[in-house]
């Protein structure tokens, strides 16, 4: 099954994404936790993506599919036109130093990087797709 | 959304946290905190009852009071996190760095120990 949503650059956005994400996840087998933190995955990529790539411009649009297939891991591609940032390429600074320099950024990434088992980054027909894969123990 | 309630119970401030956190709303947090310092208070219990979800915005606002608290003496105890919100917190090992109690007498113990 695939799920498609097209969503607008403002953060007050955000829980429409976590809402499309949960309910696109909820009727498949995937255990309660596994949803909140794919949930909490999505919202930190997209809120990034919102915040860095487009500068909360509502106008400005991007797209969520969901690729399920019971038995597989799950695909998650987030389609846009903005710059990308590969968050591969971010070095994260360890959490001592965050405390330190009493940072508020820097964890969205870290989570994201736990969370999912691969982040991908490729160009589609002029389009930057980052392709997040989760691998899942179906209840 | 955020709902933020405030009460005072033997010179603890409660500060609770009704809703979801995340990058349009944790700014809410990050004044409520702000606000009961201002007000002079030096031990701060955040509950966590009613947290539905929190993203790393809010989790951000929690690691960036932890220094100057530890410099000012100011105590703070999380309590009553649900599983999925706990689970927030642990995956980065936040759990480690923050004083977290099960319910509200627990943390109650907590922050007058500390």
């Amino acid at each position: 099954m695939n799920y498609k949503q097209k969503v607008g650059c403002n953060i007050e956005n955000l829980k429409g994404v976590r809402d499309f994400i949960r309910n696109a996840l909820k009727d498949h087998g995937v255990p309660d936790l596994q949803i909140s933190e794919l949930v909490l995955a999505l919202d930190e990529m997209c809120s990034n993506l919102m915040i860095h790539s487009h500068q909360c411009n509502p106008d400005e649009l991007f797209e969520i599919h969901i690729i399920l297939k019971k038995g597989d891991p799950i695909i998650f591609e987030i389609i846009d036109d903005g710059n990308t940032f590969d968050i591969n390429q971010f070095a994260e600074p360890d959490l001592g130093n965050l405390v330190h320099e009493k940072r508020k950024g820097g964890l969205g990434i870290r989570l994201v990087k736990s969370i999912m088992d691969k982040i991908e980054y490729q160009n589609r027909s002029g389009k930057n797709v980052c392709r997040l894969t989760k691998k899942i123990q179906y209840d | 959304m955020i709902h933020i309630k405030r009460l005072q119970e033997d010179g603890v401030d409660i500060i609770a946290l009704i809703g979801e956190i995340d990058a349009s709303s944790s700014i809410e947090l990050d004044l409520a905190i702000a606000k009961s310092v201002g007000e002079g208070f030096s031990k701060i219990l955040v509950d966590c009852n009613s947290l539905e979800y929190i993203s790393s915005a809010g989790l951000g606002v929690f690691m960036s009071y932890i220094e100057e608290f530890k410099d000012q003496n100011i105590k703070m105890v999380l309590f009553g996190m649900n599983e999925n919100v706990a689970n927030t917190f642990e995956i980065l090992g936040l759990n480690e760095l923050l004083k977290i109690g099960k319910d509200k007498a627990q943390a109650k113990s907590m922050v007058n120990e500390l």
